[in-house]
Order: C-alpha cells, then structure tokens, then sequence
C-alpha cells in the first residue's frame, strides 16, 4: 500500500522544538560570521588585497632617456648615444645543437670553442657579448635559439674619433661623462630616467596610465664652438708634424680672436674613444689644458707691449744687443745670432733675448707681474677639463733681477697652451681679453678686459708681422693671399731642475693681420729631427692650418694672391 | 516615472562600458604611437651616426683626392668676389 508523504510515520513523531531553533540559530551564527569576515576584508583591512590584485595587473616601468648629442658649431654630429643590444645566456637554458651553435658563433663574430666554453660554465647568467650592431642583433633574434637573450643598452659613438678625443672625452659604462667636455657639460648632457606605473591586459599590453611616478628628463643637446672641419684640418697637420720631427708629443688651438670662442683644439698623442682597450695615461692627457711649459719667445711680444704701453720706449728705439750676451751677477743671457743695434721691433723680430732683457730690467717686478697676471698667466682657466692648472708665475716680490730678465723671453714661467693663446686675443683684438668659450656663442661676445692700449695692439702687432717676413725668425708661416702674424718660441725643458737638451718648439700667431679673424697655437713637444727650432717646426703647421681655416670661413685674402717666395730659414 | 529614471540608468551604464572601453583602445593605440615615436627617434640617431661617419672629413678628402684627384686651389688660382 502506498504510504502518502504527509502521513509517513516518521514524520507523526514530534520533534522536540528546541532542535529547529538551534540549526536556526547555528546558521545564523554562521552567516554572521560570514558577514563580519567580507566586512572585514572589505572594509577594514583592505589594503593587503588591493595590493595584491594590483600586483596581477599594474607594473611599474622604467622610462629610459638618452644622453644629449654633442654637436659642432654647424651642426654635425660628434657624439651621439644610440641603443644596442647585448646578448646574454642561461647556459642551462641554452642546449644548443652543434649547427647552431656554429651559427652562432658566426653571426657573434666569435671562436665556436670560446662560445661552448661559455655556455657550458656553472653560471647562471653570462654576458656573450655585449653592444653588438642592431643587424647582428637582428639576426640573431630570429634565430630563437632557447636560453639565448637580447638586452638593450645604451653606447656613445663618436664619429670622427681620435681627431676629436680629448676636447669631447668619453663616458663611462653608467653613461656618465669621465673627461673632456663630457665631464665638463655633464650636468647638461645627462638624461635623467623617470618611471610610471600601469595596468597591462591579459596580452602585456598597456591598457591604462595609473600614475606617473617620475618623470624622464631627455638629456639636452650641447652645441660646441668647435668647427669640424677646422679641428680636422689641426689635428691631421699637427699629426703629421709630429711624425715628421718624431717629437714626443704636441698640441694645437684655434680661437676665433672676434668672439674668444674655442674653433678647435687637439693634442698628441690620441686615442680611439669608440674602442679604449689598450689606453694609456700618456695618450689621455688633455696637454693644451693640462701640462704646463716654459713658452720661451712667444712670451716676448708682451714685454715689448708693456714697454710701449708705459711709453718708456717707442716702436722704433734703438736697443744695443751687441755683444750679444749680457750678464746679471752670475748669470750670462745670450742671443743665438750677434745682431747689433735693433728697435724695438726687431728685437720682437730678430727674436733677441739680450734685447728683450734690456726693456725688460727697466720695469719695476710689480708692474710686469700686473701684466702676466692680467693676461691670465698663473690662473686656470676654469672651463670645466679635468686637470685644468694655471702654470707657474711667481709674486713678484720674489723675483730676482734675472729671473725678470728671462721671463721676458718666457723662462722661468711656466704656462699652458691655450693660456698662451687666450694672451693673444690682446694683440689679435685691440688690447682687449674675451673669456673663452666652449659653446657656441648665441649674439655678442661678453664684454673684454683691457690690458693693453689699441694703438699697442696695434704696434706689435706690425711688428709680429715682421716676424714672419724674410729677416724674422719664422718665414714659413706666411700664407698665400693673407697676411699672418705670429712669434716663435723654442725654449729648453726643464728636467730635474736643470735644463736639459731637449726643446719645446711652438708658435703662435694670427691672420688675416690687417683684421685678425684666427689665432692658432702650436706647440710640438721634444722635436727629435734636425730642426728644433718653432720656425720651423711649429710655423709650418700654422701656415698649413692658418690657410687651409680661412678659406673654409671664407674670410677674404687681405695679400696680393701671388705664390709665395718663401726664403729658408737661418 | 520610476521606469523612465530605470531607463536612464541603464543607457548611462551602458554608455560608461562603451566609452571606457573606446578610452583604452585609444589609450592602447596611443602607447603604439609613443613606441613608434621612440623607435623613429633611435633610428634617427642612427641616421645621423651613419650620416656623419659617410661624411667624416678624412673620408671626404681623401675621396676628393685619389678618386676625383682635386687638390686645393694653388696661390694666383683664387679669385675673390667682393660681397654686396
């Protein structure tokens, strides 16, 4: 018989009431607590689970910037960074098959068993090879070799090189400046990287911009007042003089004596700054900045300067240098050649020591210390090079009558090569001295600091002039179509307090001389050749890079276009 | 009433999706773009390293003068042109 539900026997026996109520209340109790867990999850302590499901879809990523360009004066390039790719390993990751591997080696430009060698080490991590070019990194990429990884990096290349390595420096591996202009400019050049955080998809795409925590600064581009082809035409000059005479070493400056700006500036010997493996201290040395020299007579002009400014002589005095020697309490002055009775200018033209001395002596110390100290001798320049010194210039009260007598011909005084040009911007403007400059000048040059009289400036400068022409001591730096101006100096090196017989040749001069546009320094360290003296081994380097400058400005000839009768040098 | 306020909720629901929806597409292409302006940029460089490497000075000259066999301009050969 079919029993209905409603009148199942189990359901006739009473329950006791207490059993509904307390599943009731049971449930109850676990809804409650149901309820107070969500509210405390949501409400209270949230801030560990927001965080946790961000963490599944916001990231935080680096935004890289790049170092400024370093540009000349006409905007060419000298030195850019650009991204390449190193190439990286898990060697565990990395089972390779014997083709590949071959492959491989090939495309890295590498030796197979160097390549094994590196894949089977107990690393977990090892560089292949780092900053390779983008087309190399390219290939390999589509290899899709397992365990095999590319990495983005930054690198500077420089262009020209080593015609431009110790005005530009180099950075180091964290893209920070190490020396030259890289140092200097830093601060200007550094990129700073920022970073920002995002929500990405289920595909790594971003999706939404949550926040940016920093944001990058680009490095700015820095324009130099170097003209690429001027520093070109110095450095290859300079290279080959310094190959010819075998000296030890040299250096060059070109300035725009209008605006004091730096046109070019190399020294030797140079390095490769793309590729610095077998470096040198030698070979990094800024030397225009850096070593200081005993100038010798290019050192001369300013005595003679003072002298007219002082008016104590004028341009056509007459001087006695007969014996050609001329002795101060132990010490004897001589001159290379007897000359007789000279002017003032050809005591600058003869390059006389013992008439020099003679103008010289009639100066109080402190008045002669007041010039070189105007000039700028015994200070740095401050441009910001690493190394920068001022060279040596005693106070005056130290001076001895001797001492006096040879720092006018540039003994005893140490300077550096760019000092030395920077005190021709005196004679090449009219009397006046610019700062230098690095960077290219945007409007007028600042204002200059006088140092001596235009009517003096232009006085030495005539007798600069004679310098160069038949009867002087350097010929050879004049220049078809312009009229140049310079002075040569050949002094001893100082070696463990005596000197010795080794020279430092140098010149420095100006052209067009109705007009002085550039002025060039030139300074050849230890000539081994049988020429030693500035005339012929500095000036022909300003004659080359002097000619070769002031077409490229296109600065009109000031001389009769007419092949040169160059007489040779005594 | 209160069905025309439903009504209204709804379509404003509705149009918030589509239009945080058309926002990240935008967004998403507007990141492509920035990538390829960064890709654009470093490939400019590159240009510029290449172009400056090509017209490296010691290059030019020596071109001009083994393949072109130019010299420069002796003295008497220059002629110059007075400006205005």
């Amino acid at each position: 018989m079919r029993v209905k539900f409603a009148h199942s026997p189990v359901l006739s026996q009473a329950l006791p009431p207490w059993r509904a109520r307390l599943l009731l209340g049971a449930l109850l109790l676990a809804f409650a607590a149901l309820a107070g867990r969500s509210l405390y999850l949501q409400g209270i302590n949230n801030s560990f689970l927001q965080k946790k499901g961000e963490s599944r879809y916001e990231r935080t990523i680096e935004i890289s910037a790049t170092r400024g360009r370093i540009l000349d004066r006409n905007g060419d390039v000298l030195a850019v960074s650009t991204p390449v790719k190193s190439v990286w390993a898990i060697p565990e990751d990395a089972q390779l098959t014997p083709a590949q591997a071959r492959q491989l080696a090939q495309l890295l430009d590498m030796d197979v068993r160097e390549l094994m060698r590196k894949l089977t080490s107990e690393k977990d991590f090892v560089f292949l090879k780092r900053q390779i070019a983008p087309e190399q990194a390219d290939r390999i990429a589509a290899l899709e070799l397992p365990g095999i990884n590319l990495q983005r990096e930054y690198r500077r290349y420089y262009p020209v090189a080593d015609v431009t390595a110790h005005v530009l420096g180099f950075t180091g591996v964290e893209d920070v400046g190490q020396e030259g202009v890289e140092l200097a400019l830093n601060s200007q050049l550094a990129g700073q990287a920022g970073s920002r955080r995002v929500i990405k998809d289920r595909r790594g795409q971003i999706v939404e911009d949550v926040e940016s925590i920093k944001a990058p600064v680009e490095g700015r581009d820095v324009t130099l007042a170097l003209d690429g082809k001027i520093q070109y035409l110095a450095y290859t000059h300079l290279k080959q003089a310094v190959t010819e005479h075998r000296a030890k070493a040299g250096g060059i400056v070109v300035l725009d004596a209008k605006t004091g700006e730096i046109l070019a500036l190399a020294n030797l010997p140079t390095y490769n700054p793309n590729n610095r493996v077998k470096l040198v201290g030698a070979q990094l040395r800024n030397r225009a900045f850096t070593d200081t020299f005993e100038p010798g007579s290019t050192m001369k002009p300013f005595t003679a300067a003072l002298a007219l400014e002082k008016g104590k002589y004028r341009f056509d005095s007459q001087i006695q240098t007969a014996p050609g020697k001329l002795t101060i309490g132990t010490a004897t002055i001589s001159d290379a050649h007897v000359h007789g009775m000279l002017t003032v200018a050809q005591v600058i033209q003869k390059s006389s020591n013992v008439g020099i001395s003679k103008i010289a002596l009639t100066f109080p110390p402190e008045e002669m210390w007041q010039m070189f100290d105007s000039l700028g001798f015994g200070h740095p320049l401050k441009l910001g090079f690493p190394g920068e010194v001022g060279g040596r210039l005693r106070p005056s009260k130290l001076w001895r009558p001797i001492e006096q007598a040879t720092m006018s011909y540039g003994h005893g005084i140490s300077v550096t090569l760019i000092q030395m040009a920077r005190a021709y911007l005196a004679f090449a403007r009219d009397g006046d001295i610019v700062p230098l400059s690095l960077a290219k000048l945007e409007g007028l040059p600042p204002a200059g600091q006088n140092v001596f009289s235009a009517q003096t400036a232009h006085e030495v400068r005539v007798m600069l002039e004679m310098a160069v022409q038949p009867g002087g001591t350097a010929p050879r730096a004049q220049i078809a179509g312009y009229r140049t101006a310079g002075k040569t100096g050949t002094a001893y090196k100082v070696e463990a307090g005596a000197y010795a017989q080794k020279y430092v040749s140098s010149f420095v001069g100006f052209a067009p001389a109705s007009d002085p546009r550039l002025i060039i320094a030139v300074m050849i360290d230890e000539p081994l050749g049988k020429d030693h003296f500035g005339g012929d081994v500095a000036a022909p380097v300003f004659a080359q890079v002097m000619a070769g400058s002031l077409r490229s400005l296109g600065v009109a000839p000031d001389a009769p276009l007419k092949p040169l009768q160059v007489v040779a040098a005594q | 009433m209160n069905l025309i306020l439903l009504f209204v909720a709804v379509i404003c629901a509705l149009a918030t999706v589509s239009s945080s929806h058309r926002a990240r597409k935008l967004f998403v292409e507007f990141e492509n773009e920035q990538k390829r302006m960064r890709d654009l940029e470093v490939e400019w460089s590159q240009l510029q390293l290449e172009q400056s490497t090509w017209a490296n000075h010691a290059r030019v000259e020596k071109i001009a003068r083994e393949k072109l066999g130019m010299h420069p301009p002796v003295a008497g050969r220059v002629v110059s042109v007075e400006g205005r």
